[in-house]
């Protein structure tokens, strides 16, 4: 690092480098037993370079030579966008607690009995499911140097524990399943147990629901497939910038129901979307983005904020190129509303689990449609069974700016949202 | 380096062993309205070992060359500590061979400026359209070469070209924001992605005039899809499921997938494979040394043949299909799609049209999902078809199916295939692979719409 930064230094105005070290194993199930076993090792470079008021980008996966990547991104400077921003000097980063040592090395026997006796368990409630699933360890080293004066380097463990699981029966085929990550060794998984064997319950039978407009309840995982992506678009600085978030001219305006907050949260200790700072070496912190129903900050990186005449807020990720703005860890405000008393309320619903396509409409404008891969159907107060072949068609700033209750059932999905469950009083249905 | 892979497999004990090397270099431009966001240029390196020891596997990726033998080493030790039975892995004939990458107009030699100057020009074209709000274009070029080596003795050297193109125009009025996408790829010709000025205009015309169209209202309609989008239906209607890494461990599934089972109309042909030359899914060899093949996975509407890697092949008593792909040296092949497409029928969309009183017409897309039995497909566009003619134009409708019912319900299958090679597949965190997708129009009868 330190020597591609001084080639670079020499060639151009300021420069940063940007490496991600990382090793991950995975014990992989599949039908019912242990399959493969995976050591991941990976290296990644990026530099990024300002030079004549443009910026240069070049990433090397794997070991390359220092002259060839300032080489690299010497030659996309003169095309590279402005370069309207300052790389930040060093900073104070705070204290957020992201490595456990105890994952590392994490014990391989010990995974593999993690993942059969889940596999176990599931079994001796449904004999016939197939079940497939990983527990996997993984730890990082993340660096950022730049000519500003920044050097920081901190390192992030990770351990996931997921299983599905796919029941067939004549022709009718049921997806369960459930993911719990953390920092920390996950040593406790009957949460996950008991997640995926409340599904199979509430999935016995069949029911049939009508075409209309019905209340409906999205379960944590119902939040996080149906009303995550358009939030996550309209709420990127670059989105509002570009005029194409219906959010962009309402800031502190009331957009949403009272009775719902969100905030990026990169501060939780041992959360795997928890960090000190984000890809371009600014401090991550807490941000506010709807506030009982106000929305009151969108997410930026260096480079957008600079365009748009405000300042970043530690969200500048990177995906394989330059960094841009996404949020870490999202967290909807929790409620005071049980589960079961929302179901008792409603006379005719639907709980949405799992629903897919949902991500494929036009996410810009809030409309989502999917088919409930996983939903129950309600009726007077209580679940009768999982409904089939069933389109539903919203707008998440209709569904959220009319809430019915916000549930105290919050949880981690994946590691990237923290919700409660969400009773809305109205989505359109449709059924074959 | 074939005497250093073939050192570094020696001495093992293992059912089977491979080394796949990667390397890889890309070019891309990315712009967001006005500003060009990125240009910016990667250099991958890495590599991987995969061993099968009594029926387990073990998987070994990494960036640093160094010490090849201690990798094989992890990896057999990683499948010995899984293996707890026999392997079933079909043979093949290891082959020697070398494979240059193909190109036309090699994008790689194309200078970064020319690429810049003809993503000005489309952005300008879309930006200049009235009522267009901002774009948003990504351009990928990838130079790659895979090398293989297997304790079989196989010895592969793969190179290949690929590009691809997304524009999207996005058109916003009162807090309403619409968009119309455009997707191209290609397998190694920069001219497939010159000259769409029309089509480019065409987008942004679209996208502004979808400000106005209505919502259409949802419930079960005669469709009639549009080649891209009946491509994008074939792939997760029945691709997906033809997979045979998704049956194989899986009785039940085994029992509804059996050989012989009817799915559609004896009209009903569909085809995958790397064999059929010029797609961005097009290949000699796959990830495990299999030749590349044309598979009809259903034929007169009947389940003919599945996609397989050697493991499934092996496991299911069949052939292998050459259809085991890894998208990088960071994954282990897995059973994939290539080209995939129904072929063409006789009639022409006028005639599919003709007796609809009311249907919808969707066409382009967004995107699809699938859940083996019931999916999901996107449209990007969509009208209203009015006693058989194509009427006013409805917002993007999303469609559903269940592969049980859906196409069987095909009762029309045009004369028009043409093939997609925009876009990419996800399976099992391995996204995007290139592959293609193709079909005439064809019609559906029952098809469930998402809408108001």
């Amino acid at each position: 690092m330190e020597e591609i930064l001084s080639i670079a230094r020499k060639s151009s105005d300021s420069a940063e480098v940007f490496q991600l070290t990382s090793t991950r194993t995975p014990v992989q199930f599949e039908a019912n037993r242990l399959k493969q076993i995976q050591t991941k090792e990976s290296v990644s470079t990026a530099l990024r370079i300002m030079k004549n008021g443009r910026v240069g980008f070049a990433q090397a996966n794997g070991p390359i030579k220092a002259e060839d990547i300032v080489n690299m991104a010497l030659e996309t400077c003169q095309f590279g966008h402005e370069a309207n921003y300052r790389f930040p000097p060093q900073s104070d980063y705070g204290k957020v607690e992201v490595f456990d040592g105890a994952v590392e090395h994490f014990n391989i026997d010990e995974m593999v009995k993690t993942g059969e006796s889940i596999i176990d368990a599931i079994r001796s409630h449904t004999p016939d499911i197939v079940c497939e699933g990983a527990v996997a360890c993984g730890a990082a080293t993340c660096s950022i140097a730049n000519t500003s004066g920044a050097q920081f380097s901190f390192r992030r463990s990770n351990f996931s524990v997921s299983m599905d699981g796919m029941l067939v029966r004549d022709g009718d085929i049921l997806y369960v399943g459930d993911i719990l990550t953390s920092c920390h060794p996950v040593l406790d998984y009957r949460g996950l147990i008991d997640e995926i064997l409340r599904q199979l319950d509430l999935a016995r039978n069949n029911a049939s629901i009508r075409s209309g407009t019905l209340p409906v309840i999205f379960t944590p995982f119902g939040v996080s497939a149906a009303l995550l992506s358009p939030l996550i678009s309209a709420f990127n600085g670059k989105t509002v910038l570009d005029g194409a978030s219906p959010l962009k001219d309402k800031k502190g305006e009331l957009v949403f129901d009272r009775k719902f907050s969100l905030i990026d949260d990169p501060t939780i200790a041992f959360q795997p979307g928890s960090t000190p700072c984000d890809d371009e070496g600014v401090p991550a912190r807490k941000n506010y983005l709807v506030t009982e129903g106000k929305v009151v900050q969108f997410y930026y990186d260096l480079h957008t904020a600079a365009l748009a005449g405000t300042a970043s807020t530690g969200n500048g990720n990177r995906n394989g190129g330059l960094p841009s703005p996404s949020p870490h860890a999202l967290v909807i405000g929790t409620g005071v509303m049980s589960r079961s008393d929302m179901v008792k309320q409603i006379r005719e619903g639907l709980i949405i689990e799992q629903l897919m396509g949902a991500e494929q409409g036009n996410i810009l404008n809030g409309d989502f449609s999917g088919n409930v891969l996983l939903g129950y159907k309600i009726e007077n107060g209580e679940i009768s069974g999982r409904v089939k072949d069933t389109m539903v068609h919203g707008n998440v700033y209709h569904l959220l700016h009319e809430i019915a209750g916000m549930g105290n059932d919050t949880r981690w999905i994946a590691g990237f949202v923290n919700t409660p469950s969400i009773y809305c009083p109205a989505i359109s249905v449709s059924v074959k | 380096m074939k005497d250093k892979l073939f050192a570094a497999l020696k001495g093992q004990q293992a059912d089977y062993i491979e080394i796949r090397l990667d390397e890889s270099s890309s070019s891309r431009l990315v712009y967001r309205g006005e500003r060009l966001e990125e240009a910016g240029r990667t250099a991958s390196s890495g590599g991987n070992v995969r061993a099968l020891v009594r029926g387990g596997w073990g998987f070994v990726s990494f960036n640093n060359m160094q010490d090849l033998a201690a990798k094989v080493t992890q990896a057999v030790q990683h499948a010995r500590h899984v293996g707890k039975e026999e392997s079933y892995f079909s043979p093949v004939t290891p082959v020697i061979d070398r494979v240059e990458a193909s190109f036309k107009k090699n994008p790689v030699e194309v200078p970064l400026s020319r690429k810049k100057e003809l993503m000005d020009e489309y952005n300008r074209l879309l930006l200049d359209t009235p009522g267009i709000q901002t774009t948003s274009i990504g351009y990928t070029d990838v130079k790659k070469k895979v090398t293989l080596a297997t304790s079989e003795g196989a010895y592969i050297e793969q190179g290949r070209i690929d590009l691809n193109l997304r524009l999207t125009a996005i058109a916003s009025r009162d807090g309403d924001v619409q968009q119309v996408g455009l997707s191209m790829g290609s397998r190694g010709d920069f001219a497939a992605v010159e000259g769409l000025h029309d089509q480019v205009r065409g987008i942004a015309r679209r996208a502004v005039d979808m400000l106005s169209a209505p919502h259409v209202k949802g419930g079960t309609y005669t469709v009639v899809l549009d080649p891209i989008l009946a491509g994008v239906f074939v792939h997760e209607a029945f691709g997906h499921l033809s997979e045979a890494d998704h049956i194989y461990e899986n009785p039940k599934l085994r029992e509804i997938m059996v050989l012989g089972k009817r799915f559609g109309g004896k009209h009903l042909n569909i085809v995958d494979g790397a064999a059929v030359p010029g797609y961005r899914g097009s290949y000699k060899y796959d990830d495990e040394g299999t030749p590349a093949t044309k598979t009809y996975l259903i034929r007169e509407g009947v389940l003919n043949s599945r996609l397989h890697s050697r493991e499934t092949a092996a496991r299911m008593g069949e052939q292998p299909t050459g259809n085991a792909r890894a998208i990088n040296y960071v994954y282990p092949p897995i059973v994939r799609m290539t080209n995939t497409y129904i072929e063409p029928g006789t009639t022409t969309l006028e005639e599919m049209l003709g007796d609809i009183k009311e249907g919808v017409y969707a066409c382009n897309w967004y995107g699809g999902t699938t859940s083996l039995e019931m999916f999901t497909f996107s449209a990007g566009e969509a009208y209203m078809i009015r006693h058989g003619k194509i009427a006013e134009m409805i917002r993007p409708v999303v469609l559903t199916g269940n592969v049980f019912t859906t196409l069987h319900n095909i009762d029309a299958i045009g004369n028009d295939l043409e093939m997609n090679q925009g876009g990419g597949c996800g399976k099992a965190g391995q996204s995007p692979l290139p592959v293609s997708n193709g079909s005439p129009h064809i019609r559906i009868q029952n098809c469930l719409v998402g809408g108001k």
